[in-house]
């Protein structure tokens, strides 16, 4: 049981104090949820640390790859712009990680 | 007719008459401040309106985490043609962010005020914040310290930001109300729980009136920065204006709203208009009558280096710094000098204004004051080609002299153009720009533009390039009036009184 940070994140350091379990590392090119640590925060807090600061909807995921916080829902942007978005962003990164290493919000 | 120029002092030579900001006796945002607080401020860019022309500031970007959202936000991306706040190209380490601050005093001596403000929210990163002021109040204790917050985390941090020699502290403070609060701030995080609408918005605010209590009590300067959102706070704007300043906040800053769909925020996406220039000024006026307001603000990049309205960033990256050999002893005998030349310019250039203002004619005829844009780059002389300059300077001439209003961007806050964009002409987007203004003064201009500016009831004058603004403007608003064209207007008539 684990979260995931998927490669939305943003690089923005908000989550990693948070983590109850020190299972989140700054790693390139996004930050990283050691699986192996990750409680998803049972036991320490109601909410998962991580995912009730990160101010990027769809950046972490449960197993099955659910977003905890999906499209819309931090934004208040509506879902099916929010959706589009997000897709945007998933290019925009796929392209800027061809270019080669990034640094934060390069 | 003689008619004065006020100056830094005005309101505190001028006895008697109307000397309320409402009637626009003075153009000075400091003018009534007590003199400590005014010999502490006046020689900072961003809070002296004089100042900025001379003395520099630089952001450093070591602070990326944030512990809210606000709906004219976006973290995501970065625009390498967009200088806003928020936006920074490389984030710093402390180490770096001493290293490079280190490297622009060197280079520009007239830099003499180091901020943080993002590009998150400072006091959400208080390891790196702290350790970055810790070190530079050690290692260049001739750089005056800053910072800006969003107000969540500043009771609990107001002890911290006292040790570390802070003097001046700016807080954005949007509304009072947390119903209002609800329309611009979506969530925070507070005590390990995200918090949604306006039970976020009232601990956001709850913490932000604490902050400024605190900080006031414990002397250390406050200025609000209040951003205007038409249809969600412009009106409220006036009430929290009011509320800042009994609260001891020494000057207030009311920004636009900057929102474009190409930034993917909320407001942009949304559509949410931003205020027009003549709209901003309006605002300002109106809360003025309550507060020392700041218009000369120029909304920086969270890594922006320079004067206000320049960015000097690219001459400092990491890699060009750490080719740079810095004697930080030998560069602080240096600035010291600049500095002292500086006030010396400065002290003088008050003293005169004083002196004009001092022996101020005054009888009232009654004349309406008039708006005009003013092409400059810089030293308070008329010398810019209109159709070369990215930003007008706005003054009000009067019967009481000349006042400085506001700046107005022509390009906005983007230098892109065929990329970005709704295919408005620079000249229309100028011209818009320029609403509410009468006349504009520029060294030259060119004839396209000129039919265009005359056709929008704005008077282009070309004839006074190289004069001082405020020769200029006079000589504009005597000619005016010999031309009949200044007729006191039924509104103005109070103020005459």
């Amino acid at each position: 049981m684990s979260l995931v940070i998927n490669e939305l994140c943003v690089n923005c350091w908000a989550c990693e104090p948070l983590c109850p379990n020190d299972a989140i590392i700054e790693a390139k090119p996004h930050f990283k949820i050691i699986a192996d640590k990750c409680t998803e925060c049972l036991g320490d807090y109601d909410d998962a640390q991580c995912a009730s600061i990160c101010p990027i909807e769809g950046a972490i995921v449960d197993e099955f790859d659910e977003p905890l916080n999906p499209p819309g829902s931090l934004t208040g942007i509506p879902y099916e712009l929010a959706v589009q978005l997000i897709e945007k962003g998933r290019i925009a990164e796929a392209e800027a990680a061809k270019r080669g290493p990034r640094e934060y919000l390069d | 007719m003689e008619l004065p120029v006020l100056g830094q002092d005005a309101a505190a030579t001028h006895g008697g008459g109307c000397s309320s900001h409402s009637c626009g006796t003075t153009d000075d945002q400091l003018g009534h401040l007590p003199d400590a607080i005014r010999a502490k401020v006046q020689d900072h860019p961003c809070y002296s309106e004089d100042a900025h022309h001379y003395f520099a500031r630089m952001h450093v970007a070591v602070a990326p985490a944030c512990n809210i959202q606000c709906h004219y936000c976006n973290r995501k991306y970065d625009c390498s043609n967009e200088s806003r706040p928020g936006v920074v190209s490389e984030l710093l380490t402390p180490e770096q962010a001493v290293m490079k601050t280190k490297a622009v005093a060197a280079a520009i001596p007239q830099m003499t005020v180091l901020g943080i403000a993002g590009p998150g929210d400072p006091l959400a990163n208080p390891e790196r914040t702290f350790e970055t002021f810790r070190r530079l109040s050690e290692e260049a204790p001739d750089i005056k310290l800053c910072v800006s917050t969003n107000g969540l985390a500043l009771p609990e941090s107001v002890e911290e930001l006292a040790k570390h020699n802070i003097d001046h502290v700016t807080i954005t403070i949007n509304c009072l109300d947390p119903e209002i609060g609800a329309k611009i701030y979506p969530w925070v995080f507070w005590e390990n729980k995200r918090i949604f609408g306006v039970e976020g918005a009232r601990i956001l605010i709850e913490q932000q009136q604490k902050g400024l209590e605190m900080l006031t009590a414990r002397g250390i300067l406050v200025k609000v920065n209040s951003v205007m959102i038409p249809g969600v706070n412009d009106e409220h704007l006036k009430e929290v204006s009011k509320v800042v300043k009994a609260k001891g906040a020494f000057l207030h800053n009311v920004m636009p709203l900057i929102a474009e769909a190409e930034h993917g925020t909320f407001y942009g996406l949304m559509e949410q208009p931003s205020p027009t220039a003549d709209e901003l000024m309006a605002l300002q006026e109106a809360c003025s009558g309550d507060m020392n307001m700041m218009r000369h603000c120029r909304q920086c990049r969270a890594d922006a280096v320079g004067l206000l309205g320049e960015d000097r960033g690219a001459e400092f990256t990491l890699d060009k710094i750490a080719e740079m050999n810095i004697d930080y002893e030998k560069a602080m005998v240096m600035r010291a000098a600049v500095h002292e030349g500086i006030t010396a310019e400065l002290d003088a250039k008050r003293a005169e204004k004083a002196a004009k203002t001092a022996d101020a004619p005054k009888a009232k005829k009654g004349l309406r004051p008039v708006l005009m844009a003013i092409a400059t780059s810089g030293g308070g002389v008329i010398n810019q080609h209109f159709g070369h300059a990215k930003e007008f300077q706005i003054y009000e001439a009067s019967e009481d002299g000349v006042r400085f209003m506001s700046h107005r961007k022509t390009d906005l806050y983007c230098s892109g153009d065929d990329t970005c964009g709704d295919g408005e002409s620079v000249l229309q987007k100028t011209i818009k720009a320029l609403a509410g203004c009468e006349v504009v003064l520029c060294s030259k201009i060119g004839y396209e533009p000129w039919g265009m500016l005359e056709e929008a009831g704005i008077q282009p004058n070309g004839e006074h390039g190289m004069e001082t603004i405020e020769e200029a403007m006079l000589a504009v608003y005597a000619e005016m009036e010999a031309a009949g064209k200044l007729a006191p207007r039924a509104d103005s008539a109070a103020c005459a009184a």
